[in-house]
């Protein structure tokens, strides 16, 4: 399987190589995927539903253990990396917010918090202005809607500075208004903060909307790798 | 000498009588069984099981009460470590699919019900004879298997209720105790919730079976509900203290060593 990006090995921050995880009851949901990230880009990973698209998310920042195979974060093995400073430079946004009980505020420095460090209002007030949510600091997680939650779930993954950041399908979960609003919101974060990012979509247009390189996945098995134009190519050959 | 005293026990009047009451109290759930066969409720099977079980559970435990009164007081430690394991066994039932459950219910029932057990005897409230240290013990070692089985059982509704909240605490780089700090909180106060209410309730909505006892014994009534404080408190105390060993240690026991969640609901580990 060509990882799509042999030719420029420098600029790779995140590949996998043979990552399988096969679960108790002996299904292999991930099966033998070597794939290689670029420092900078959007990849995509597409898929129909139950193709192993968020079990490997789940891979990349070890939310999961891979039962064979490993992760590279910038050439270094990533189970010789702390999980919890792995977790913090590999960032991700789940489908849902799965806000705390509480304020934006808690929720936002909740990161930061656990691993004993302060932040200043203005840094909060700071990334909430560039989430579009300016002046919700004090409020209570529990009235906002289902786009204000995932923008806050955003903002608390943003405050991590991370260098990659891996997102489940972040706009499945929200009705189509706010989707357009939130996936603005994601385009202008993953390119202005120069983030690398991996995407789970099962949309084709939004993949190619938001990504520069699709890796299409079904039955846990990695079938192509490569730009938009390539795959959709591709598919219309196969 | 003990050969003559079983025979003495087992022949005695009172037994006799005790034979018509169980007979007269089986009559009365049989009907009531009966009832509920008329109502479209089926309790027949279960509950002969549970009534013969149970009587034969409590003559066995009152025949070992009659062996083991005259011999060494270590007999009674050993009878009520035998407890706690049953307990143990008994209570982990209630863990379904979390990690370590035998360990965590062995170790909460026996510091739990143990210490509380060894400072009473320590300090005579209860009397450092067999007769005394084994229906009190086997109190408080149920009580704290009843709180060990709310806290298993509540844990888990907890954890599978916020996985996704988890999962985020850990993907932002939490460490896992701090992730589920606040369901170990509610688990513990969930799982005393008896024993608080047992404590709140002493004396206004039920006199305990031991004062009862006391009093139609004769006994001073103010004693008897001193007494029945003592051992409510010795209750409530076990209680919390199995609860939060409970809650300490599932905190740690539902992550793997590389900090992933354990404990998922079968659909999602699949998706």
């Amino acid at each position: 399987m060509d990882s799509g990006a042999s030719s420029q090995e420098q600029d790779i921050i995140l590949e996998t190589r043979h990552l399988t995880r096969v679960v108790d009851q002996g299904k292999t949901i991930v099966n033998d995927i070597s794939l290689a990230v670029q420092r900078g880009e959007t990849l995509a990973l597409v898929g129909p539903s139950g193709a192993g698209k968020s079990s490997l998310l789940r891979l990349f920042n070890r939310l999961d253990e891979p039962s064979s195979g490993t992760v590279l974060l910038e050439n270094v093995d990533y189970k010789t990396i702390t999980p919890r400073d792995l977790r913090r430079r590999v960032g991700m946004v789940m489908q849902q917010a799965y806000l705390f009980p509480g304020t934006v505020t808690e929720n936002i420095t909740f990161g930061p918090r656990s691993r004993g460090e302060e932040v200043s209002s203005k840094r909060v007030d700071e990334l909430l202005e560039h989430v579009h949510l300016g002046g919700y600091a004090q409020r209570d997680v529990s009235a906002l809607s289902g786009g204000e939650a995932q923008r806050v779930s955003l903002a608390r993954t943003l405050i991590n500075n991370p260098q990659v950041l891996l997102l489940d399908e972040p706009t499945s979960a929200l009705d189509e208004t706010t989707r357009a609003g939130v996936e603005q919101l994601l385009n202008s974060v993953m390119h202005d903060q120069r983030l690398t990012n991996i995407i789970i979509t099962h949309d084709m247009a939004q993949a190619t909307r938001m990504a520069n390189r699709v890796a299409v996945i079904e039955g846990g098995k990695l079938l192509r790798i490569g730009t938009v134009e390539e795959v959709l190519q591709n598919n219309a050959h196969a | 000498m003990l050969m003559h005293n079983l025979h003495s026990i087992l022949l005695s009047s009172q037994v006799m009588t005790g034979l018509i009451q169980v007979g007269v109290a089986s009559l009365l759930v049989a009907i009531v069984v009966f009832l509920s066969y008329w109502g479209g409720v089926k309790l027949g099977k279960e509950t002969a099981i549970s009534m013969v079980r149970g009587f034969v559970q409590i003559v066995i435990v009152g025949i070992v009460l009659v062996i083991v009164m005259n011999t060494t007081i270590i007999l009674g430690y050993v009878v009520l470590a035998c407890m706690i394991v049953f307990a143990a066994i008994l209570s982990k039932r209630r863990a379904q699919g979390l990690p370590n459950a035998m360990n965590i219910s062995l170790t909460s029932i026996a510091v739990g019900s143990g210490i509380t057990v060894l400072l009473m005897v320590l300090t005579r409230v209860i009397e450092p004879n067999i007769s005394t240290m084994i229906p009190v013990g086997s109190m408080i070692i149920a009580s704290s298997m009843r709180t060990n089985s709310l806290a298993l059982n509540r844990f888990r509704a907890e954890i599978e209720a916020h996985t996704g909240q988890i999962e985020a605490g850990l993907a932002l780089g939490a460490p896992p105790a701090m992730v589920v700090d606040r369901y170990v909180t509610s688990t513990v106060h969930a799982s005393i919730i008896p024993a608080v209410d047992t404590l709140r309730s002493l004396g206004i909505v039920f006199i305990p079976g031991m004062a009862s006892g006391m009093l139609l014994a004769g006994a001073n009534p103010i004693y008897a509900a001193e007494y029945q404080f003592a051992t409510i408190a010795m209750l409530f105390a076990a209680s919390t203290l199995t609860g939060l060993i409970a809650g300490v240690m599932l905190r740690s026991t539902i992550f793997s060593p590389a900090e992933q969640l354990l404990l998922r609901p079968q659909a999602k580990v699949q998706a």
